[in-house]
């Protein structure tokens, strides 16, 4: 029988696992949009922006490891979802976004709502396609779902002409596609793998620095056999909070440029680093000069053009997390060795004696919120088991240093990118695919305003989100690089004529909060997650609007060269 | 170093601009570039110059072959290959003494002419781009009229092939 482009798309999202859309209609998906309205199988949720849909789609990704799928019109349906692909291109998270597309016979006459959709994205998606021929619609959704999921996840395009999608062919199902330019290498160079294992049972000084490629790979449990099985510290980059417990002794908290005195400290003295699903990014580094000076270092990526792009490595394994760490660990198994433990147990003595810094100290008798105290009593009444969504600014770092996440794929950020406005359409990706899950998005007066428009959405689908604002009346990492760095010239960094956040958090139907004194911080937090548990709660907490995230380094220094409190 | 980088690419539309963006946006340069359908009407061969240190081509590579249509490249500078570029080149030829002079600058350099008109030679040279540029020099300035160059084409010398 033969269907057209439309029911083609529909009935292929089905048949590839898809059970959430997440999109906005407009011109020319509206062949798409009547198909959708024939079935019942593909969810879809009608977001108030495209941008939000590209971030739901994101956060749904994030915490599931499904590809997150987007259905937006022509023009500026798609243009607003590009600060959303470009979220995931960064961030190397799997999705697949279709965009309406002016009728192929209209293409390139600058007809109503039309953009070069294909061009625009190309720099920010891993792949694009635009389809021309409805024949060769089925093969090339088959092929974004594949490109998207495989090897370095991200994010692909598929442009759609109108009258693509109205056009009949006969449609099979493709089970599997093989494209002779795309064959993404997944295990381990044996020979690099044997000498990186050397280097690594043969360290004084080891350090295991993981990212974001953990997480993606599903590849935790092969990390935590590895880190147990030597010993060795690990610290984690904000996009692998997660990939290891942080409630592990052998955790020393986040690195980088608001990472812990102790694990900056360690990258900076380590002899060998191990360096596992991780692109050595600037807010990592620092002065790249000046990073880990004395070590031989080991690079695990299954993005070849990570290696060595940042900082030159003495030994590239190109592969899975997942299948290097597994070969790795047969290898030392095999070998009988083991690491040296007094020089282990010095290296430890070190590390212990940097911890007692007590880096992310902050004061707890102030008559004012600390923002801190916030999150370390969310973290204690979630019983650090919520899925948490954060927008970008101090608020993401407090909440990197201070939620304690023992699970892989419960803290969505962006981290690559630092898009503000991606919290809450993160929050709710996340909550349709853990319906039940406990569901925070910690965030600020100035990125919540950004997508604010999804409180909307939330209660449609009734979503009974967690909203924490630390509210300081300040961008507050723009001021808090204006008062390091340009004398104190807070130049556009306050907020003011804010909304009243209660009022607008029930004008939207759901409950808002204010808290204004520490006293009364637990007890509206457990309110929340008790009394309102099946509502969406906007808790509007009036912060101490000087405090400042810390430890930090300035741009420009070594890792070691921290301000601390 | 001067590198010269041949790339097997799948035929299609926006090929080219995947590659042209990919190095205008990591900020690379491109001498030249040259694009062409070969013997399988489905793949397209670049052959593409750019300057860099060992750390930049080593990037450049990388970002290459990580192009979905990208099958496989090869850097021809690694190993023993032939590189040519075609020139044609507009002259003023208006007396006989100037004809006389271009056609023995054209015979020196192994150039073709290939349209005569009463006051012009239009001439077709190949080689290397350095033979190229020395027949430029060779001709007075001021009778150039035109040029155009393909960019370079490069091929490896013996068995070894760029081929899927």
């Amino acid at each position: 029988m033969e269907l057209s482009g439309a029911e083609i798309i529909v009935r292929f999202l089905h048949d590839e696992g898809v059970e959430h859309l997440f999109g906005y209609p407009g011109g020319a998906v509206l062949h798409i949009y009547d198909a959708l309205y024939r079935q019942d199988k593909v969810k879809h949720i009608l977001v108030r922006h495209e941008q939000a849909a590209t971030h739901a789609a994101d956060g749904y990704a994030r915490s599931t490891g499904k590809p997150g799928v987007v259905l937006v019109t022509s023009g500026p349906g798609a243009t607003n979802a590009v600060t959303g692909i470009a979220t995931a291109y960064m961030d190397s998270i799997p999705m697949v976004v279709l965009t309406g597309q002016v009728p192929t016979s209209l293409i390139g006459n600058d007809a109503f709502q039309e953009v070069d959709s294909v061009g625009i994205t190309r720099p920010c998606v891993k792949h694009n396609f635009l389809v021309k021929d409805v024949k060769d619609l089925a093969i090339t959704l088959k092929k974004a779902f594949y490109i998207a999921q495989t090897g370095r996840p991200g994010p692909v395009v598929v442009d759609i002409p109108k009258d693509v999608t109205a056009n009949r062919t006969k449609y099979v199902f493709p089970k599997t596609v093989s494209m002779r330019s795309y064959n993404p290498v997944v295990k381990g160079h044996t020979g690099q793998i044997k000498r990186a294992v050397g280097l690594i049972l043969g360290a004084k000084r080891p350090m295991l620095y993981t990212g974001g490629g953990v997480v993606l790979n599903d590849a935790s449990r092969q990390l935590i056999e590895f880190a147990r099985l030597l010993g060795y510290p690990v610290t984690n980059t904000s996009m692998g909070l997660g990939g290891y417990p942080a409630t592990d002794k052998q955790f020393v908290g986040m690195l980088g440029m608001h990472g812990t005195y102790e694990a900056n400290m360690a990258m900076s003295h380590c002899d060998v680093l191990v360096a596992i699903g991780a692109r050595f990014d600037d807010r990592v580094t620092g002065n790249v000069q000046k990073f880990c000076p004395h070590a031989k270092i080991i690079h695990i990526d299954i993005d070849p053009s990570s290696i060595s792009k940042n900082v030159k490595v003495d030994v590239p394994i190109v592969g899975s997390v997942e299948h290097v760490l597994k070969d790795m660990l047969k290898l030392i198994k095999e070998s009988g060795e083991v690491p040296d433990g007094e020089a282990l147990a010095k290296w430890w003595q070190q590390i212990n004696e940097w911890r007692t810094k007590d880096c992310l100290k902050y004061d707890k008798t102030s008559e004012l919120i600390k923002p801190q105290y916030v999150l370390e009593t969310l973290y204690r009444i979630t019983k650090g088991d919520a899925f948490v969504t954060s927008d970008v600014g101090q608020h993401q770092m407090w909440t990197a240093q201070f939620y304690k996440f023992d699970k892989p794929r419960r803290w969505i950020n962006s981290g690559g990118l630092g898009t503000m406005g991606f919290g809450l359409p993160a929050a709710m990706g996340v909550q349709f695919a853990h319906p039940k899950a406990n569901v925070v998005c910690i965030t600020g007066e100035g990125s919540i305003q950004m997508n604010i428009q999804e409180l909307s959405t939330c209660l449609q689908y009734g979503l009974p989100l967690k909203i924490i604002c630390l509210n300081n009346r300040f961008l507050g990492m723009v001021r808090q690089w204006q008062e390091f760095f340009y004398d104190k010239r807070y130049s556009h960094s306050y907020m003011e004529s804010l909304p009243d956040f209660v009022k607008l958090a029930e004008a939207y139907g759901h409950v808002g909060m204010q808290i204004d004194k520490p006293a009364d911080v637990e007890a509206a937090l457990k309110e929340a997650f008790t009394k309102h548990k099946n509502r969406l709660v906007f808790m509007n907490f009036i912060t101490d609007q000087t405090e400042n995230v810390y430890p930090m380094v300035p741009a420009g220094a070594g890792l070691d060269e921290m301000i601390l409190v | 170093m001067r590198h010269i980088i041949s790339i097997l690419i799948e035929n299609e539309a926006g090929a080219l601009s995947r590659v042209a963006g990919l190095f205008s946006a990591r900020g690379y340069n491109i001498e030249s570039l040259t694009v062409a359908p070969t013997e399988d009407a489905s793949l397209s061969r670049m052959t593409l110059v750019t300057r860099g240190s060992d750390d930049i081509i080593e990037q450049i590579t990388k970002q290459l072959n990580k192009l979905v249509d990208v099958v496989k490249l090869m850097d021809l500078t690694e190993g023993p290959h032939i590189e040519r570029e075609m020139m044609l080149i507009k002259v003023r030829a208006a007396g006989g003494e100037q004809r006389d002079e271009v056609k023995r600058m054209a015979d020196i350099f192994r150039g073709r002419i290939i349209d005569v008109t009463d006051t012009t030679y239009t001439i077709e040279v190949t080689g290397d781009s350095t033979k190229l540029d020395g027949f430029i020099q060779a001709l007075d300035k001021g009778l150039i009229l035109e040029t155009v160059r393909s960019g370079v084409m490069g091929i490896p010398r013996g068995e070894k092939a760029l081929r899927i």
